[in-house]
């Protein structure tokens, strides 16, 4: 049985030995008496939820006790209520990091509050925005720090069950989930009776099997139940009736990352960090066309420019940065202009954007806005569960009008009628999927609605990203092989041996032949 | 193209199967892990099968298809011995991957989402891996290969043949 003595102990015992580890590796350093990781990538970061991550062997409940793991579980079972438990959550301010920033301690109270024979924890890793991979890498690289979060929500709500909903693409979250849950099980601090107490949790571990809106907290609890994952209509809170319809409190692996730390160094600590209304830290995948991508973990309020230029080193391959897409298929693309904006749910939320989960996608000059917002069309298309008919046809047919567009169709009007789309899909939507899925949209037609004009107007694409609105044309490097003239199919390429050539743009068919065989690249597209 | 499964040459783990089922048919919820577990052991949906879940499980046929096809990992034909997943996330998108797959279904002949007729070969479309840093990203099988350009896929592809 776990003692609060023997954690102790088993801390005493494995701490030499990770430092002897550390200390041979060479990677970390000690930093206000934490250990951290070295180099100036990590300088400027403020790790907490991923404090453990790359710095302990996430297969080893040692080295996570070796760092204070489980100790914040153990002392509050002894010497904090479930009430103080909420409380605390609730003073901290610690806001979901999944996406809509609601604060946790709230949602922890509202179950807290509500009589029932069975509650339940859900750990929600999904992570289903395409380009972001935070909550992957706490649950690789340090396991048990979501156990104990929701050990201590458990706790906290008086339930002793937990899921965790994983993505099925994240087959060694899975692998480290499963060996983490056996290990805690072995020690008591999971299953029966942990620390000795009267107090019980377990945690089982159900998969995703690719489906995007399952990150919905009502979707999520459905796929659990066996079901096809479709929002629920929000008659009831999932705080009182959720999964099996029993008191529910569903939270973000980041978020839950976050909760050992703040019981132990306390709430003040924890609100000391980031902003006022956004206290504590956020991680995000920076990746795109920055030169160091990455995980960061910055206090809120840090600006983008901090983050995509001091940490990230700027745009790769010398060319100038253009924008920073945040929130994935929900957010906005936020222009160069205003990366001086801190990083908080409020300030994202006011220049169109969100927050979200975490994506950070840099993109340079060489990125069409105009096909951005069609790609995260096309996957909101894809992911709609169809309950809603503004969700299911509305972004279709949004969809296809970005395709005239990009594709040099686009005519005067289709501003205003996405514009208007925009709105009916927006406020006709049952859940957050459809509410959001305007938003690359609006977002890009606020800030770059020159691209969308140059496209419908002159049918150029700026950024030189469209095929249908590109030319083929043969440069001053052409040496006069003619062998593109004779790859050309409908015979539009003229010129004589060893002189220039010239393409006949009005009969082209842009099939790239010619681009393909020129032996000195003279085949441009422009 | 039509691909058949034989019940009688699969007997030894449609048994298991049967097993798992039995040892599991009072989880609450218990459909989705029931088809996991079947798509892991035969590679695919096949129909009989799911004929044989709604029997022992006594769920119609009709709810096993309304899930089965709501998730896109569930398939009803068999992947091939070597699967590719072309990631097709936001980081990916921006540097290119889509190029990447257009070659990979002109190299292999079929689409993304199909298995090659020999069954040597499928191509799945993915969202983020997690690998974005080495965008544009394909995975075949457990490998990871990062940073593609158009011209190193063939040969990429060959190495599995
Ligand atoms: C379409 C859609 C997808 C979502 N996907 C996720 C996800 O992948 N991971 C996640 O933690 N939250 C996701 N959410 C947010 C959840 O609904 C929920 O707010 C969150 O899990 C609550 O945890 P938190 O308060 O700790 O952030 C999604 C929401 C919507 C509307
Ligand atoms: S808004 Fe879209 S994804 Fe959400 S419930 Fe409606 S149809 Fe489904
Ligand atoms: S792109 Fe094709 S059609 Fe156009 S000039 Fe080149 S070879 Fe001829
Ligand atoms: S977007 Fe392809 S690995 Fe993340």
């Amino acid at each position: 049985m776990m003692s609060q003595e023997k954690l102790r102990e088993i801390k005493e015992n494995a701490r030499p030995l990770l430092d002897e580890r550390l200390k041979v590796e060479d990677k970390t350093e000690v930093r206000d008496g934490n250990i951290v990781l070295k180099g100036d990538y990590y300088k400027k970061q403020v790790r907490i939820a991923l404090r453990n991550c790359e710095i302990i062997l996430p297969e080893s409940i040692e080295e996570y006790i070796a760092l204070d793991g489980y100790s914040a579980l153990g002392k509050m079972l002894f010497e904090m209520t479930p009430e103080d438990v909420v409380n605390t959550m609730i003073e901290s301010n610690l806001r979901g990091r999944g996406g809509a920033g609601f604060p946790a301690g709230r949602k922890w109270l509202e179950a807290f509050k509500y009589d029932a024979d069975q509650k339940y924890i859900i750990c929600n890793a999904d992570e289903g925005d395409p380009g972001a991979y935070m909550d992957r890498s706490i649950l690789e690289g340090d396991p048990h720090s979501v156990l104990e979060g929701m050990a201590i929500a458990g706790y906290a709500i008086g339930a002793n069950q937990g899921f965790i909903y994983v993505r099925a693409e994240y087959p060694l979250a899975v692998k480290r989930l499963q060996a983490a849950i056996k290990q805690a099980k072995e020690y008591g601090v999971l299953g029966n009776n942990i620390f000795g107490t009267d107090f019980s949790f377990d945690i089982e571990l159900r998969l995703g099997a690719g489906a995007f809106v399952c990150g919905e907290g009502t979707a999520l609890m459905e796929s659990i139940e066996g079901k096809r994952g479709m929002p629920r209509v929000k008659i009831h809170r999932t705080a009182h009736r959720g999964l099996w319809q029993k008191p529910t409190v569903i939270n973000n692996v980041e978020t839950l990352a976050n909760i050992p730390v703040i019981f132990q160094r306390g709430a003040k600590w924890f609100r000391g960090i980031g902003t006022e209304k956004s206290p504590g830290t956020k991680v995000f995948a920076l990746v795109g066309k920055v030169k160091e991508s990455g995980l960061v973990e910055v206090p809120m309020g840090t600006s983008l420019r901090e983050i995509v230029f001091d940490i990230g080193g700027g745009v790769a391959d010398g060319k100038a940065a253009k924008a920073v897409q945040t929130g994935g298929p929900s957010g906005g693309c936020i222009p160069v202009e205003l990366f001086d904006t801190p990083v908080d749910f409020e300030s994202l939320a006011k220049i169109g954007s969100i927050m979200g989960s975490g994506g950070m996608v840099v993109m340079d000059e060489t990125d069409c806005m105009v096909d951005i917002a069609r790609f995260f069309l096309e996957f909101s298309v894809d992911e709609s569960c169809g309950k809603c008919v503004p969700c299911r046809e509305g972004t279709k047919r949004m969809l296809e009008l970005l395709e005239k567009i990009t594709g040099g169709n686009g005519e005067e009007e289709d501003i205003a009628r996405m514009e208007s789309l925009a709105v009916t899909i927006s406020t006709g939507s049952l859940c957050g999927l459809g509410q959001t899925a305007p938003n690359p949209v609006t977002s890009t037609l606020h800030y770059f609605r020159d691209e969308y004009e140059a496209h419908i107007r002159d049918k150029t694409c700026p950024a030189g990203h469209c095929q249908a609105l590109l030319e083929y044309y043969i440069t001053e490097d052409c040496i006069g092989c003619t062998k593109c003239a004779r790859s050309c199919p409908v015979s539009c390429i003229s010129g004589k041996v060893k002189e220039r050539h010239v393409i006949d743009t009005d009969a082209c068919i842009k099939c790239g032949n010619c681009m393909e065989v020129c032996p000195v690249g003279a085949v441009i597209l422009r | 193209m039509e691909f058949k499964f034989d019940m009688e040459k699969n007997k030894d783990k449609v048994e298991e199967f049967r097993v798992f089922i039995d040892e599991n048919r009072d989880r609450p919820g218990v459909l989705m892990p029931v088809l996991q577990e079947a798509q892991g052991k035969f590679g695919f949906l096949p129909e009989p099968v799911l004929e044989l879940i709604s029997q022992d499980l006594r769920i119609p046929l009709a709810d096993i298809y309304g899930v089965a096809t709501f998730y896109s990992q569930f398939t009803f034909i068999p992947k091939g011995e070597h699967n590719i997943s072309v990631c097709l996330g936001t980081a990916c998108y921006v540097k290119g991957a889509e190029k990447v797959l257009a070659e990979i279904e002109k190299v292999l002949g079929i689409k993304s989402g199909g298995t090659t007729p020999d069954l040597k070969f499928s191509i799945t479309p993915t969202r983020c891996i997690g690998a974005c840093g080495l965008a544009p990203v394909v995975n075949i099988d457990d490998d990871i290969h990062g940073k593609l350009k158009v011209e190193d896929i063939k040969g990429i592809i060959d190495k599995y043949r």
